[in-house]
């Protein structure tokens, strides 16, 4: 790790301040699950790193008059999956369980998550977000690439889990800077981008701008769920995830939006899945059609045809239990009953 | 004084020995308060940072230290494997190898350092495709790696004509034509990593032209020569300690050339200095274990019993180019009627060392997986396949041994219930269940250990001995094996283990720590014992083969009366402490320890067809280790191999970049781990019937985990119906595996 200038404002305007200094290159501090590890292997080398954890504006969960949550970007993961306000948005708090690490969900924070920088091992071993211009990834190993969105350089996946379900929800962030007195409100899916060329970021956000707070719609009687395949039962990310939210009407769904996780650069919106389901009841049958028209226009790489499937798995199982139908997979690690007294994990 | 009989007690009699007892440093090691090389600082340390290699295969032909000199902090820039200035370009076979060090005042400044560094490289070809034997050989990156052919004397000869291996083909394909069943498969198991917690490294200082070393070691005896070796020095000139460690897995039995460097920087700076590994460089040259593919073709006759083994099977070892040992092939089982062959190829990868039972997970896996395919051909159980087979294994007296474990096992995973045959299980949605099973072996005798015990005239008792705890729970064992020798309460005794200035103790490596400590601690024991023995029976004027120590006292067998306490019986001892050092040797003849244990695991699974997710349901293993001192350690042993063989058979896999060869899953937030979610349930079962018992201390730290690797794939199968070749099992892999079988 290089040696780096800490700052810990305790104002939205005092962070705006030090992160809007052009003279240094700066970094946002929340849970640091993600940016610590990257500062340790010097893929990222700020000279400054701005802690937002102590922001009181910024820790707190408020229902809004107008029935809108706002989570502030310093509340921890584990204090969202106990808080009874966030109860109306299912998806959301499947997806925080699904970290299923202790760790990572007491430390890391909701807007760190959605801003994590993608897991692709080509850009963690420093060779930047394009690995010289998707060559690198195209020749190397790409089982856990990109199989959407990936027709130009940028072959890695997102890696926020969250960001699929905030987005089938509606949310939006409010954002301020990098001027003290700017602040504006954007959706969610506006915060990302696919780069096309070294100098871009898979972000939006510009140098001086901070993510203050996600804003969740009141959640009406919509249907929501998330699902992910995943390798196994631990905070890895997923192979492939998917996020729904629906409006049934008559046993009919009127509308809906579907998100995918893990197969694109950015959160990728399944519109032909989404309106497959339109006009439909929620059934099996109905959940499968979406389904395989999730992965449309999916060019897959060498090693990576089978995400594929699990997209449209995911997609799938996440309108099934979105409806309260049965997946039909595996939700849990146990599918036996332990026997008596012989159950014994170290 | 009569010469001390070594002996265990009857199981009817002990107090402590077999028992359930915690680890006397549990707390410490589960709160954080054990110190381990890791957590060890010393005033005025510098710390180490060091460059690996960018490239998996290269030339460092020039290196430019000096911005890194200049970052504020830095103390000494020290050349590993890179070339001195002047000296010819070296050439750089893997990943991660480290090129030169930077020790500093901080991390940071050490890190900043090695960034700094400017490093001239010519880069060479790399191959990493240790699966690919046909592209192996187009690169010229195989080497032979052994063989050898054994027919069933009734075939007879080859005549002076016969040209040998025409003949012994001719033979071959004779007993094929003859079988009733053949089955041929492709399998394969990757190249993993140890992965050890604490990675390597140590944190070293000299007093006067004495070295002293904390090192994360599982040899604290014997390392000191390696040290000297290197430093021109004598082994008495390096003291090693080593009080905790936090995973070796056969991995840290040497200095490695960081430790020397480290020693080397120290006495540059004259001041201590601390080297340890980062997580990256403990994954890529710290310890992997070789990877093996398999092209195998079995004859079984009517009753499924393999009657003919052929098999050619490679893989890698890393730039030394073996791969999976060739004699142990078939594993376990072993036809009347059998060939093998082994090419090793050379990849661009640190070269492998020992990992947990070397060889035998893989030789497993690679073969119980031929065995189980022939249960699948003929429709019938696994089990009865891996029972009638017992007829033909390598050690034919341990067939009743494993006949009971199978049938143990069986009964604890319920195969009765939950059997079907392959493939024709019920599916609930897209998930089917399988069952599944392996069998394996392992050697485990006793290391050669020294012990120096002490009894105060005020009846405190200590031991010393140069072993440490891998894990295993060796000051636990330790303890308990004195306390029941001496007839003392467990916390009477102060077991001092962890560094090399205590009496010698081997390495804890290839199950022989236990065995090892219980030797020299009962023999010392037994031998102070007898010595008090003799105190106490002239003061009460009885004779020494009356008394009994137990429950703190010394008793005098049918006289109730006449006795006395262990404090009381100590002070006779006189003022200086009663000194007895012990000594036993690998390989002599003892009544307290023994070798050669089988056993056997296995799995219940589910599998989800349309993810590729494989779930264990339940393992069981049944494990057989001769005399058991400690039950709960023991379970503990087995629990964690279990958990080992699920990494290894749904999750680990080395990863190199099929194009430049680095290895590109080198964190642990990458290299996949399964997590508690993942384990299901274990059951485990120590097998100890009294013929066993009989035996003595046979080493545990390797058998468990060994088959069950084999018993995940196989039940995969079973569920499946279709074979997923190559460990790990992981969801694309599963997936790819039932597409092909679907064409």
């Amino acid at each position: 790790m290089k040696n780096f200038e800490y700052a810990q404002p305790t104002t939205e305007r005092e962070a705006v301040t030090l992160l809007g200094d052009t003279t240094k290159q700066t970094a946002i501090l929340a849970g640091g699950t993600d940016l610590v590890g990257l500062m340790k292997r010097m893929v990222v080398t700020p000279e400054r790193v701005v802690n937002i954890r102590e922001i009181d504006s910024l820790r707190g969960i408020e229902r809004d008059d107008e029935g809108r949550v706002r989570i502030g970007a310093a509340v921890g993961l584990d204090d969202i999956l106990s808080d009874r306000t966030t109860d109306e948005y299912p998806s959301v708090k499947q997806v925080i369980q699904g970290i299923s690490s202790i760790q990572l969900q007491s430390q890391g924070t909701l807007v760190g998550e959605i801003m994590r920088r993608p897991v692709c091992w080509y850009f963690r071993e420093g060779h930047g977000l394009l690995a010289d211009k998707g060559r690198m990834v195209v020749t190397g190993d790409n089982r856990y690439h990109a199989i959407l969105g990936n027709r130009g350089p940028a072959k890695f996946v997102n890696a926020s889990r969250l960001a699929p379900a905030l987005m089938t929800l509606g949310a939006q962030v409010r954002i301020v800077g990098p001027e003290e007195d700017s602040e504006q409100i954007v959706d969610v899916h506006q915060l990302y981008r696919t780069p096309a060329a070294d100098d871009e970021s898979e972000h939006t956000l510009q140098p001086g701008q901070l993510i203050t707070h996600v804003i969740l719609p009141p959640p009406g009687n919509n249907l929501s769920a998330a699902y992910e395949v995943r390798h196994g039962e631990g905070p890895d990310q997923p192979l492939a995830a998917a996020a729904v939210s629906m409006q049934v009407s008559a046993g009919r769904v009127q509308d809906a939006r579907i998100i995918l996780g893990q197969v694109a650069p950015v959160p990728w919106v399944a519109e032909k899945a989404a309106n497959a389901l339109l006009g439909q009841p929620l059934t099996e049958t109905s959940a499968e059609v979406a389904g395989l028209q999730a992965s449309a226009g999916a060019m897959p790489l060498s090693q990576n045809e089978y995400k594929i499937q699990l997209a449209q798995v995911a997609v799938r199982r996440a309108i099934l239990k979105a409806a309260g139908l049965d997946t039909g997979g595996m939700d849990g690690p146990m599918l036996l009953e332990p026997t008596a007294g012989e159950v014994r994990l170290v | 004084m009569a010469e001390v009989e070594y002996s265990w007690p009857e199981q009817a009699d002990t107090q402590l020995i077999g028992k359930r007892v915690s680890r006397l440093d549990g707390m410490e090691k589960s709160s954080g308060t054990a110190k381990y090389t890791y957590d060890i600082n010393l005033p005025k340390q510098l710390i180490v940072r060091a460059l690996g290699c960018p490239h998996a295969h290269c030339r460092v032909t020039a290196v430019d230290t000096s911005a890194a000199e200049k970052v504020p902090g830095v103390v000494l820039v020290h050349h590993l494997k890179a070339p001195q200035p002047g000296d010819e370009p070296v050439e750089i076979r893997a990943d991660g190898t480290l090129l030169v060090a930077v020790a500093a005042e901080s991390e940071a400044a050490a890190a900043e350092g090695v960034s700094k560094l400017k490093v001239t490289y010519e880069m060479l070809p790399s191959f990493v495709a240790d699966h690919d034997l046909e592209a192996a050989e187009r690169a010229d990156r195989t080497k032979r790696a052994g063989g050898g052919i054994e027919l069933d004397e009734a075939l007879g000869e080859p005549g002076d004509d016969d040209d040998e291996e025409e003949w012994e083909e001719e033979k071959i394909q004779e007993l094929f034509e003859g079988s009733e069943f053949v089955v041929e498969g492709e399998y394969g198991i990757d190249a993993i990593t140890h992965c050890c917690l604490e990675p390597h490294g140590s944190t070293v200082h000299w007093e006067g032209n004495k070295l002293k070393v904390n090192l994360s070691t599982q040899n604290v005896s014997r390392t000191d020569d390696g040290f000297a070796d290197a430093l021109q020095i004598t082994a008495d000139e390096v003291d090693v300690h080593c009080e905790y460690i936090g995973g070796g897995f056969g991995s840290k039995f040497k200095p490695d050339y960081w430790g020397i460097a480290a020693a080397e920087m120290s006495k540059k700076t004259g001041r201590p200095i601390k080297f340890l590994l980062t997580r990256d460089q403990e994954l890529k040259i710290a310890g992997n274990r070789p990877s093996g593919f398999i092209n195998v073709k079995l004859g079984a006759d009517k009753d499924g019993v393999v009657q003919v083994w052929d098999s050619h099977h490679w893989g890698t070892s890393g730039f030394n180019g073996s791969t999976v040992s060739v004699g142990n092939f078939p594993y376990v089982y072993r036809p009347k009627n059998w060939r093998r062959r082994a090419t090793g190829i050379i990849t661009d990868n640190e070269p492998s060392v020992a990992w947990r039972a070397p060889n035998h997970p893989q030789a497993c896996a690679l073969t119980q997986t031929a065995y189980d395919d022939l249960a699948a051909k003929m429709g019938v159980s696994s089990l009865d396949i891996f029972l009638r087979n017992l007829a033909h294994i390598d050690s034919p007296e341990k067939a009743p041994i494993y006949a009971e474990q199978l049938k143990i096992g069986a009964d604890l995973i319920n195969w009765q219930d939950h059997w079907h045959a392959h493939g024709k299980g019920a599916a609930k949605g897209s998930v089917v269940h399988g069952l599944g099973i392996g069998i394996h072996k392992w050697g485990g005798t006793a290391n050669s250990s020294n012990c120096l015990l002490k009894i105060h005239p005020d009846g405190g008792v200590e031991s010393y001995c140069g072993t440490q705890d891998l894990g295993t729970g060796t000051r636990t064992v330790c303890a308990m094996v004195l306390a029941e020798t001496l007839g003392v309460p467990l916390e009477a005794v102060q077991v001092h283990i962890g560094s090399s200035t205590y009496p010698f103790s081997g390495a804890s490596g290839g199950s022989t720590t236990v065995g090892a400590v219980s030797e020299s601690h009962r023999r010392a024991g037994q031998q102070a014992i007898a010595q008090i023995f003799g105190l106490v029976a002239a003061k009460l004027n009885v004779p020494a083969d009356s008394l009994t120590a137990a429950g703190g006292k010394i008793s005098v067998d049918g006289n109730s009366d006449k006795s006395m306490s262990w404090k009381q019986a100590c002070s006779l001892i006189g003022i200086q402490p009663l000194e007895v050092t012990s000594t036993y040797k690998r390989g002599s003849d003892s009544p307290l320890s023994s070798s050669n244990v089988g056993g056997c695991q296995m799995a219940h699974v589910a599998v989800d067809t349309d993810t590729g997710q494989v779930r264990i349901q339940k393992m069981v293993a049944v494990q057989e280790m001769g005399l058991i001192i400690n039950r709960k350690t023991a379970e503990s042993q087995v629990y964690g191999a279990m958990i080992m063989s699920i990494a290894a058979a749904l999750f680990e896999q080395r990863i190199n970049d099929p194009q430049s060869g680095l290895f590109m899953n080198n964190e642990l937030d990458s290299y996949r781990l399964p997590r508690l979610g993942d384990i299901g349930e274990l059951v485990v079962h120590l097998h100890e019937p009294e013929s066993e018992r009989a035996r003595g201390v046979i080493g545990l730290g390797e058998p468990p985990a060994i088959s069950g690797a084999a018993a995940i794939s196989n039940a995969v199968c079973n569920a499946l119906g279709v074979r997923v070749p190559t460990l790990p099992l992981t969801p694309k892999r599963v997936l790819d595996a039932i597409r092909s079988a679907k064409g």
